[in-house]
């Protein structure tokens, strides 16, 4: 009762002050605000964007527990198929153990650390600059960042890419709400174009395989995307459960389907994700997938192509392997910078999914579609969205036209009471 | 002759507190109060002066832009208070009340006379305030004709005063009043009622019968202007409240105008919820403790909670008004109460909030936002609650960057504030949306009028 009455007296002492901000959002996660409404409707739902960002964020932990488990779990993995032993994963058997947990958790919590740590500390000199509130938008996106990127990004990439990523992808547009594209998919992207020799290759994804490159105990490790970009998928070791449950190297976060899955059912079920986008991507990566295959079968592609290796995975695989699945799930359902309509959110959603696996075959150098055909449908999504709108409008215009007809003169009530129309 | 009209978007909120059905007299008021906040869109311009005496009937002021329209005292006493505002904006007269009541006396116009002088007695006698206008959601202009004019019989939002029972005996009074609008316009007079009920509505001639079926807000008659026949650009639609034909009808067939109605005092603190007989610009106080309170902090709301507008014990009933809600003030904090589970409040989602599990479960709902305002966030919630084929999201941002042109082509003509108030209750970014809506309203008033 007392801390109550004690951080109500700070509040009031703070009000109107420079830190104001800062000290109102650390009050807000104690206690939520005795704010009051004063017009309108007098009783509000009791969600608020703290809640539904918090969801989101609950259905991410399943995932994040599962990257530091497979960070550690692949590091033993590669090292063990250094020195030529191969290893069948099991979930209880060699793949839930301390060993893999500290060594993930030594790798994956910096990540995490510094993604908030820089971040939030952004967001609260915003808050405090221009004198609003903090905004909890960056509580979903400081946990998806560590997930998107490879394991060994070194610390300070990552702070650099955060800080460009919160003030050009977000701040300067308006903060939370406002921002054009996906902040954490910028912040990828920015890693990407920045340092892309850190960012793919068949070293990045395990840990510590790029300090160990070229000495004796070398390690490697290629994402299943890697070694189809490069053709040579028959080297493939990895089972499609593998791949489903998520024993396979990739970022962080990605590589588990089901978990993904799990989340996704988690955010469909709370109502927080739109079904639309999701169902939409999904289709829409199936169907380019089917074309690719399709292409195949039909032999107008040569087997020494550069692009046989992917066109010939199958369509369905493509959901289960890189970064499809967690993009469909955590980033194409972003509210903001997708398609704020309910029809613009089925042309963006199968767009998203499309576009990814049309990258990914395409672009062989870097066999990741996802984050690019998001970040290219956020900037389309207004577009979508106008011309969504504008048939709405078209047809309260078509029915203004419709409707002014004029009563005709000269019949008694008619005449006196002319319907005004304009 | 009735069409249906099914409605599929949209919540109903139950709350603790519906008025029980017994109805009691209130103390006779003191002093009456006309807020001049109620009358959206006119200039008043006084008829007397502070401390004259005026009967019951007799005008107050009237409307600058429209010189026939003109607002009557209550009741008989003398005129105590003029309370102004900012540039003195007139606020509220305060009557205080004779101990014998008199009242103007107008001669009686048949319902079946021709529109001019169903005019003229409306605008003299003060009752023409009770129609109200769309586009811009204010009172009526008398000198544009209607293409139709939409009365709403149907009752869905919360806590709401049950039309059939404060309306029951006034049938004649109301078919009065609808025989009389008919005159007004070309077109229909169209009147929703609740499908499947009974209905002292449905028997009534010379309307158009349209039976309502769904949640919250199809109760609305924005939603079922825009079901029937919405409103479009340069086009002028009436809407009356039911409860407000009685008191238009006594007028036609009496000659007085009588503003006595049935007020239902409803909500979660209030002891006793029950109906009440008393008066426009009654004092709220004179039946609020006769039914009692439960709590020292609370809210009382002239209107239902989701459209109303806040008022003090001392306040006064409102000039529209049926319903008086108290609901508890939520100005307190709760810990944790952004993260920690929800078992006792309404949420549109099912983020570790569970009011999905019991949709038939009464709320005690207060005044708390439960949470701070942001920028719009979460997208196609509002779709799920906002019947008409307008998208509100959009409507709204182009009110809050006065894009004249986007506000005219998403539909603004058509939408009055309420119409916003299930968007605004679920908002997840606790956005004033009526308050958005309304200053829209005024603002393309203004430029375009």
């Amino acid at each position: 009762m007392s801390l109550k009455n004690n951080l109500h007296q700070l509040k009031e002492k703070y009000k109107g002050k420079k830190m104001a901000p800062a000290f109102n959002a650390l009050h807000t996660f104690l206690y939520s605000p005795n704010e009051t409404t004063h017009s309108g409707s007098h009783i509000r739902v009791v969600d608020d964007l703290k809640r539904n960002m918090n969801t989101v964020i609950m259905s991410l932990i399943p995932v994040l527990l599962f990257g530091i488990f497979n960070a550690g779990y692949q590091h033993y993995a590669a090292v063990d198929a250094a020195k030529g032993i191969a290893r069948e994963a099991s979930l209880f058997g060699n793949f839930i153990t301390w060993e893999n947990f500290i060594m993930g958790a030594w790798t994956v919590l910096p990540l995490v650390i510094v993604s908030y740590g820089v971040g939030l500390t952004i967001e609260f000199i915003f808050a405090v600059i221009k004198g609003h509130e903090v905004e909890e938008g960056y509580l979903v996106t400081g946990m998806l960042v560590p997930l998107i990127v490879p394991i060994d990004t070194p610390l300070w990439m990552l702070a650099v890419a955060v800080v460009f990523g919160v003030v050009i992808g977000k701040e300067i547009f308006g903060g939370t709400g406002m921002n054009i594209l996906n902040p954490a998919l910028t912040i990828r992207a920015f890693l990407f174009f920045a340092y892309p020799t850190w960012m793919s290759g068949d070293k990045v994804w395990v840990h510590q395989a790029v300090d160990l490159a070229g000495g004796p105990d070398a390690i490697s490790g290629e994402t299943v995307l890697g070694y189809l970009a490069q053709g040579r998928g028959a080297e493939m070791s990895y089972s499609v459960a593998d791949m489903f449950f998520g024993f396979i190297p990739g970022s962080v976060g990605e590589t588990s389907t089901l978990l993904i899955l799990l989340g996704g059912l988690f955010l469909l079920f709370t109502k927080i994700a739109s079904w639309r986008i999701m169902l939409s991507a999904v289709i829409g990566s199936l169907v380019m997938g089917l074309i690719f295959n399709g292409v195949v079968a039909a032999g107008w592609i040569p087997e020494y192509s550069t692009f046989y290796g992917l066109m010939s995975f199958a369509y369905w695989k493509h959901l289960i392997v890189g970064g499809l699945a967690f993009g469909i799930v955590y980033m194409a359902t972003d509210p903001v910078t997708g398609s704020q309509t309910n029809r613009g959110k089925w042309i963006y959603g199968f767009l998203i999914g499309f576009i990814s696996v049309l990258i990914r075959v395409f672009n062989p150098a870097y066999p990741e579609g996802v984050f690019l055909a998001i970040l290219l449908m956020n900037v389309f999504a207004p577009t979508i969205d106008h011309y969504v709108v504008k048939g709405n409008i078209n047809k309260r215009l078509k029915r203004a036209k419709n409707a002014m007809v004029l009563p005709t003169d000269g019949e008694g009530k008619a005449e006196e009471l002319k319907a005004e129309t304009v | 002759m009735s069409k249906d009209i099914r409605i599929k978007k949209g919540l109903n909120i139950n709350l603790i507190g519906e008025a029980e059905k017994s109805l009691s007299k209130a103390v006779e008021s003191n002093v009456y109060a006309i807020n001049l906040l109620d009358f959206h869109g006119i200039t008043p311009k006084m008829l007397v002066k502070q401390g004259a005496e005026v009967k019951a009937g007799e005008p107050l002021f009237f409307n600058k832009n429209v010189e026939d329209m003109l607002f009557v005292s209550p009741v008989s006493g003398e005129l105590i208070e003029v309370e102004r505002g900012a540039r003195r904006r007139i606020l509220t007269l305060k009557i205080l009340a004779d101990k014998n009541q008199e009242s103007i006396e107008h001669a009686p116009v048949a319902p079946s006379a021709n529109a001019e002088d169903i005019k003229a007695l409306l605008l003299k006698s003060g009752c023409w305030p009770f129609i109200k206008q769309r586009p811009y959601d204010m009172v009526a202009n008398p000198e544009r004709t209607p293409k139709a004019i939409f009365i709403s019989a149907y009752v869905t939002s919360p806590l709401a005063a049950d039309l059939e029972y404060s309306l029951k005996g006034k049938e004649k009074e109301i078919q009065a009043a609808l025989t009389a609008l008919g005159k007004l316009t070309p077109g229909k007079v169209h009147v929703s009622i609740g499908k499947g009920t009974q209905s002292l509505f449905s028997g009534m001639e010379g309307v158009e019968l349209h039976n309502v079926s769904g949640p919250h807000p199809a109760g609305l008659v924005g939603t079922q202007i825009n079901k029937i026949d919405p409103v479009n650009k340069g086009e002028v639609v009436w809407t009356i409240a039911p409860q407000d034909l009685v008191v238009i009808g006594e007028l036609l067939l009496t000659g007085k105008y009588n503003p006595e109605r049935v007020v239902a005092l409803v909500g979660s603190s209030v002891k006793a919820p029950k109906y009440y007989t008393t008066k426009i610009g009654a004092e709220v106080s004179t039946f609020l403790y006769a039914s009692g309170v439960n709590t020292d902090n609370f809210r009382v709301i002239n209107g239902d909670v989701l459209t109303g507008s806040k008022t003090q014990p001392d306040g006064h009933l409102g000039f529209y008004n049926n319903t008086v809600s108290v609901i508890p003030e939520g100005d307190d904090y709760e810990l944790f109460g952004w993260n920690k589970p929800v078992f006792d409040k309404i949420s549109a989602t099912r983020s570790l909030t569970f009011s999905w599990l019991q949709p038939n479960k009464k709320y005690d709902l207060d005044t708390n936002t439960n949470g701070e305002h942001r920028n719009f966030v979460f997208t196609g919630f509002y779709e799920k609650v906002f019947p008409l084929d307008i998208y509100p999201m959009q409507l709204l941002k182009a009110c809050m960057v006065q894009d004249l042109d986007e506000m005219e082509q998403l539909g603004l003509y058509e939408v009055a504030p309420e119409d916003f108030s299930l968007t605004e209750f679920i908002c997840v970014s606790k956005q004033p949306h009526q308050q958005i809506i309304r200053e829209g309203l005024d603002l393309l008033y203004k430029e375009i009028g």
